[in-house]
């Protein structure tokens, strides 16, 4: 039982040190250049078009894709690198980065053949935004409880009902959604959920945006009024759906971006408190740069697991779990540990601002992406509990 | 760890499951395990294990010897074993052949000095020295005016000792050399100073704190799903389930971070900031998840596991002593936040992300 939960310790390979150093150089030019303010983690202007296709030039995006479909056959491990960079630099990722993780993914599995080929391509070039449908009213974590209905008619299906807090619906191109097919059976509450492609921006949808506690507009309701589905875009099996969201859960919910959200604020206390700190500032930072060095090396072991072609749901749950609530509280840590800084630091301004803000964020992220008791409830079920 | 490293520790673990299982060391009130034991681990080189065939050890390698310890914690295994492995190990830096018998390594905190006289000998107080009772030998690091390092081979019945008892029930001595002439003293290899030994004995706390977080959690769980209460297994209790799920997960970052430390010191070429962040880390982070970990694997148990009766505290009691050796978390938060202040706040992320 315990063997199961071994977090190997896997190096990252020569080659991800190589493109690590591009990744930061590009990420300096960008910066150099005003693309975007690494120290401003609540930019207003979040999405980024230009900053994408610059992405996709560098053949960062689609990376462990097979190349006909415009990926670059490259390893996890150096999509992690990836990743990792970027969000530490606070780069405006949003526009591809649920397209590169979770949606390119699915439609590689799912789609048939044409709208691969249709599609993959675009998100390798960083040229589309995708979102993802999966919450309703009232249903949240619940999956099993939506109600939106696909509606069998010629040639397609008639999409009627509403998704909520679909991030980034008010700029996406595609959504990847999961609607109700046939009712549940008494025997399986999974059943009769089927995922669709869905083109945005088609009459029949209504995107409306939903203010977060941040003063950001980030996440959308998105109602579904007679709008036309294809047959073509229905992704794998009829009201079969669940498995297949589920099986996707690991590549969501281990990589660096679950517990470096927050992380701009230790930086810039590292910078405020300067190079000869007091004990208790000393002893703070310690502890969290050991902690977040330790699930650094949780998250690099899953990745290397994903690599080696596990299925490692239960170890990405751990992470998750950890990482989110650990960049939760990191803001409140360094607020804490923010009262020794000087008054004359240089930085103090822009810490207090990035408190303030990460401060703010922090709620959400044991929420995003499966709640702290959803994967508590997997973890358990790994542990043999249920 | 991979293949080739398991069999060395494969051996510790059939010999701790044949003569050190926690249910027979708990009825045995007059300790007559220990020896045993210890012949057994003796017999199969594994108190050696890290001095090379040429000093008189087995020659394993450091990885081999770090599954070992590994081991080692998920028995809790209350002999010398871990101790006697670094002595062996600190002596072998010197060059210096380890000799038959229990030994543990002086001084065990990084603020105790045990300084060289201008005639060679030695002198100092070195509290909380783990088994120093039960050793026949101690691995000295000492330094002289000048700061240059020496490593000493000590006959233990030469030093004052003032038993003391830890935490975990466990020796936890004082020692006090008052010029003491060493069995044998040689230079100390450049570069190698207290706290790289502090370092190396912080790792291998960190793996045997690790090894009793997996076996916290393996009987936490399976007593969830034994003990019955409001008429059903208290597994079921989604409260029981997600305080499991917690203890794993305190579990699981104890061995991420201590067995990548571990890994990090066996391949390093220098020690260098790199490999001092993982030693530290491993050693700040066990402990957190000693503390976190031991306090829900006791509420998973309710009172039964608070009685001497019941193995937890074998487990729990030393996960949390062991924080204290070889430096506390707090005292290596200190000097990590310290080096990461010094090296500034652009070299944080690559330093984390260093490999």
């Amino acid at each position: 039982m315990t063997a199961a939960l071994r977090f190997d310790p896997i190096r990252l390979p020569p080659k991800c040190e190589q493109l690590r150093k591009e990744v930061r150089a590009f990420l300096a030019e960008e910066i150099a250049a005003g693309t975007f303010d690494p120290h401003k983690p609540n930019r207003e202007d979040t999405d980024v078009p230009e900053f994408s296709r610059k992405v996709g030039e560098r053949g960062w995006l689609g990376m462990t894709w097979p190349k006909k479909y415009g990926g670059h056959e490259r390893s996890f491990l150096e999509r992690y690198v990836v990743t990792e960079e970027m969000r530490v630099a606070n780069a405006p990722t949003r526009r591809f980065f649920v397209a590169d993780r979770q949606s390119g993914p699915v439609l590689l599995k799912y789609a048939p053949e044409h709208i691969k080929m249709e599609i993959l391509p675009r998100i390798c070039k960083g040229e589309i935004c995708f979102a993802i449908g999966m919450s309703e009213p009232n249903s949240g974590s619940d999956l099993f409880a939506a109600k939106t209905r696909a509606t069998k008619t010629d040639g397609g299906y008639l999409i009627n009902g509403t998704k909520i807090w679909t991030s980034s619906a008010h700029i996406a191109d595609y959504m990847i959604a999961i609607f109700r097919t046939s009712p549940p059976t008494k025997e399986n509450r999974r059943h009769g959920l089927t995922q669709f492609l869905v083109k945005m921006k088609q009459p029949g949808i209504q995107v409306n945006p939903i203010g977060q506690i941040t003063g950001q507009y980030e996440f959308n309701e998105v109602v579904f009024t007679d709008y036309f589905v294809p047959d073509d875009h229905v992704l794998g099996e009829i009201d079969g759906a669940w498995k297949q969201a589920t099986s996707e859960l690991a590549y969501e919910r281990s990589g660096p971006e679950r517990f470096l959200e927050t992380y701009y604020v230790l930086t810039e206390l590292v910078r405020a408190v300067g190079n000869n700190p007091d004990t208790r500032s000393a002893e703070g930072i310690g502890r969290l740069v050991a902690q977040v060095h330790t699930m650094r090396r949780m998250s690099v072991s899953v990745a290397g697991m994903l690599q080696a072609g596990k299925e490692p749901v239960v170890e990405a749950s751990i992470v998750k779990d950890i990482g989110t609530i650990w960049e939760q509280q990191l803001p409140h840590r360094v607020r804490e540990l923010s009262a020794f800084v000087e008054e004359t630091a240089t930085n103090r301004e822009t810490l207090e601002k990035q408190l303030d803000f990460a401060i703010k964020t922090a709620p959400k992220l044991t929420i995003q992406g499966g709640t702290t008791e959803v994967l508590r409830g997997i973890i358990a079920r790994g542990l043999g509990l249920r | 760890m991979a293949e080739s490293e398991n069999i060395v520790a494969e051996t510790a673990e059939k010999i701790f499951a044949d003569l050190a299982d926690a249910q027979t060391i708990n009825h045995d009130k007059k300790g007559e395990w220990k020896a045993p034991l210890w012949q057994a681990l003796t017999e199969a080189g594994l108190p050696l294990a890290w001095v090379p065939e040429d000093c008189g050890g087995s020659g394993a390698s450091l990885a081999e010897g770090f599954s070992v310890l590994s081991a080692a914690g998920r028995f809790a295994v209350a002999v010398p074993l871990a101790e006697t492995m670094l002595a062996g190990w600190l002596l072998a830096q010197a060059k210096i052949a380890s000799p038959d018998g229990e030994m543990t390594v002086v001084p065990a905190s990084p603020k105790d000095r045990i300084t060289v006289n201008a005639d060679g000998s030695l002198s100092g107080r070195a509290r909380g020295v783990p088994f120093a009772k039960a050793a026949k030998h101690f691995a000295v690091l000492a330094s002289d005016a000048k700061g240059r390092f020496s490593i000493a081979l000590v006959d233990a019945t030469k030093c004052r000792i003032e038993a003391g008892i830890g935490l975990g029930g466990d020796n936890s001595d004082t020692v006090t050399l008052d010029k003491v002439q060493p069995v044998t003293t040689k230079e100390a290899p450049k570069g190698f100073d207290q706290p790289r030994l502090m370092l190396m004995g912080g790792v291998a706390r960190a793996l045997q704190i690790a090894g009793a977080l997996e076996s916290m959690l393996e009987i936490s769980v399976r007593y969830s799903n034994e003990r019955v209460a409001f008429e059903k297994k208290i597994s079921k209790f989604q409260a029981v389930q997600h305080n499991l799920a917690r203890l794993a997960g305190e579990s699981a970052a104890a061995l991420a971070a201590a067995t990548s430390a571990a890994d990090a010191i066996a391949n390093a070429e220098t020690f260098n900031d790199e490999v001092f962040l993982e030693a530290v880390a491993a050693k700040i982070r066990c402990s957190e998840a000693a503390e976190k970990g031991g306090a829900i694997a006791h509420q998973v148990h309710g009172a039964i596991g608070f009685t001497i009766e019941h193995i937890l505290h074998r487990y729990s009691l030393r996960a949390l002593a062991w924080r204290d050796d070889f430096g506390s978390e707090s005292y290596w938060a200190v000097e990590l936040g310290k080096l990461v202040c010094i090296r500034g706040a652009d070299e944080l992320w690559p330093l984390v992300a260093s490999r």
